[in-house]
């Protein structure tokens, strides 16, 4: 019994260690920039994040993707991030007004449009179908985001109701939890089809094909960031300065993000 | 208060206590009187739900029973149906979550029972069926009352699984955990807080009443 209890205790020591460095290691980094950004923006954050970094080496950037709605839920409830890149800008627009955001820190850095997307193995083409794509008889089921908190799946139904097809594909839908799960319930060939946002569907290595909804059929996603009150002033600014960069616009339009006005 | 999540999360746990009792009886049989060497093997792959992060069980039953996979396929073809967003496919997940539920309080309740009397019961001429009905299963009930209990708790209270593979259908696969979550991300508070609250009452309540049970269980049947 004994030798055991040496051997855990030593184990014990080493795991006690391994997390001390670990803590040191990040500590010792520079100021830290903690951003919650809405699921959509992953791909093109994963090209301008590193671009941020190269620029601001003293600035430790780190983001968390998840829903807007849930986001703002726990930001409400003290949640620990410096700025939140919202999928709709109501929701940035509430944290100033309850005073969890900075007033005059708001803006605009793009405009979500949704497709009507299929896997590449899917025998449907929606450039020729269109919405009518969902009406098919192949098509058991449609992702799209959870319209109650996720902004691009209100924009989905939305446009569902004014394109005359809800009522007989509302049967249909099944709810991501974010427009990225979404996405993944198609990719996965879970579902035939979704309504996800361009910028998912024009990410690095997405294989499939898509249709894009007119814009005119849902309200627009205006997608707005703002400055948590607690964030470090620095580098949070510079965050935001960087985002409304002529650079930084031209990266987001290439991932389907239509230029705010 | 969405009663429809409330009664569609009863009844997926009350259909994966019930095949949970069916698969896991033999299983749990088998782990507690098998001599072979590799049952540890065996052992393992049942415990992992409890050490896994339910979204990677998630992640892999979504892909499991796709239609692009073999099991998926082979659904399609006999059944016409698809698995993924069904309350067959929330079943079969729920069914690997909650197997470590069923098949250790049950194993451990057959392991504990006397080799004498088993021994016993087999030069009376029973045989290894009998045996295990009607001396086996008696005596091991509470550990099997166990079992059922903790898996249909278990399922009722199950959320990453179904998050990842249910596609929140109201009806189908919203269960009463999946509305909570629902509720508190479109910050309606309230709402959350009663379904949670009911949740909390319930769930104490089953468990209460099985250690109670059990006691009185126990006393009827002591353990050795």
């Amino acid at each position: 019994m004994k030798p055991r209890r040496g051997a855990c205790r030593r184990l014990a020591l080493w795991l006690a260690a391994l997390a001390a460095c670990a803590g040191w290691a990040r500590a010792a980094g520079a100021e830290k920039l903690t951003v919650a950004a809405a699921a959509d923006l992953r791909f093109a954050l994963d090209e301008l994040v590193p671009q941020f970094r190269a620029a601001h080496r003293e600035v430790d950037l780190a983001v968390t993707y998840g829903s807007s709605g849930n986001f703002f839920a726990q930001i409400q409830n003290g949640a620990p991030f410096d700025v939140f890149l919202s999928a709709d800008v109501d929701y940035p627009r509430r944290l100033i007004a309850s005073g969890l955001a900075n007033r005059g820190s708001l803006f605009l850095y793009g405009v979500g449009r949704i497709v009507v997307w299929v896997p590449a193995g899917s025998p449907l083409d929606p450039a020729g179908l269109g919405i009518h794509l969902l009406e098919a008889a192949s098509v058991r089921h449609i992702a799209i985001a959870n319209p109650q908190h996720a902004p691009y799946g209100r924009a989905a139904v939305a446009a569902l109701r004014s394109l005359g097809v809800y009522d007989r594909v509302s049967p249909k839908l099944v709810l991501g939890e974010n427009i990225a799960q979404a996405f993944e319930f198609v990719e996965s060939g879970a579902a035939e089809a979704g309504i996800v946002a361009l910028s998912l569907a024009l990410k690095p290595g997405a294989r499939g094909r898509y249709w894009e909804v007119p814009q005119d059929a849902y309200p627009k996603i205006e997608q707005g960031g703002v400055i948590l009150s607690r964030a470090p002033a620095g580098p949070a600014a510079q965050f935001r300065t960087f985002l409304l960069s002529a650079e930084a616009r031209r990266i987001l339009k290439r991932y389907g993000f239509a230029e705010p006005q | 208060m969405d009663w429809q999540a409330i009664g569609l999360s009863l009844r997926l746990a009350l259909a994966t206590t019930l095949v949970l009792q069916v698969v896991g009886m033999p299983l749990a049989w088998w782990v507690a009187f098998s001599r072979r060497r590799w049952k540890f093997l065996v052992e393992a792959v049942v415990a992992l739900p409890l050490v896994l992060p339910p979204t990677v069980l998630g992640f892999y039953v979504l892909i499991a029973i796709g239609p692009r996979s073999p099991v998926g396929a082979l659904y399609a073809r006999l059944t016409g149906g698809l698995l993924p967003f069904s309350f067959a496919g929330l079943l079969v997940a729920s069914v690997l979550y909650s197997m470590p539920f069923t098949v250790q309080p049950m194993a451990a309740a057959f392991g504990s029972v006397d080799r004498k009397l088993l021994e016993a019961a087999w030069c009376l001429g029973v045989s290894r069926a009998g045996t295990f009905r009607r001396v086996v299963v008696p005596l091991a009930r509470p550990g099997i009352a166990t079992a059922a209990i903790l898996s249909f708790a278990h399922t009722v209270g199950e959320f990453g699984v179904v998050l990842m593979v249910g596609g929140n259908i109201a009806g189908v696969t919203r269960t009463v955990s999946i509305s909570i979550y629902d509720q508190a991300q479109s910050l309606d508070y309230s709402g959350a807080w009663h379904t949670s609250l009911l949740l909390v009452g319930f769930s104490f309540v089953v468990l209460a009443v099985t250690y109670s049970w059990q006691r009185r269980a126990w006393m009827l049947w002591p353990p050795h």
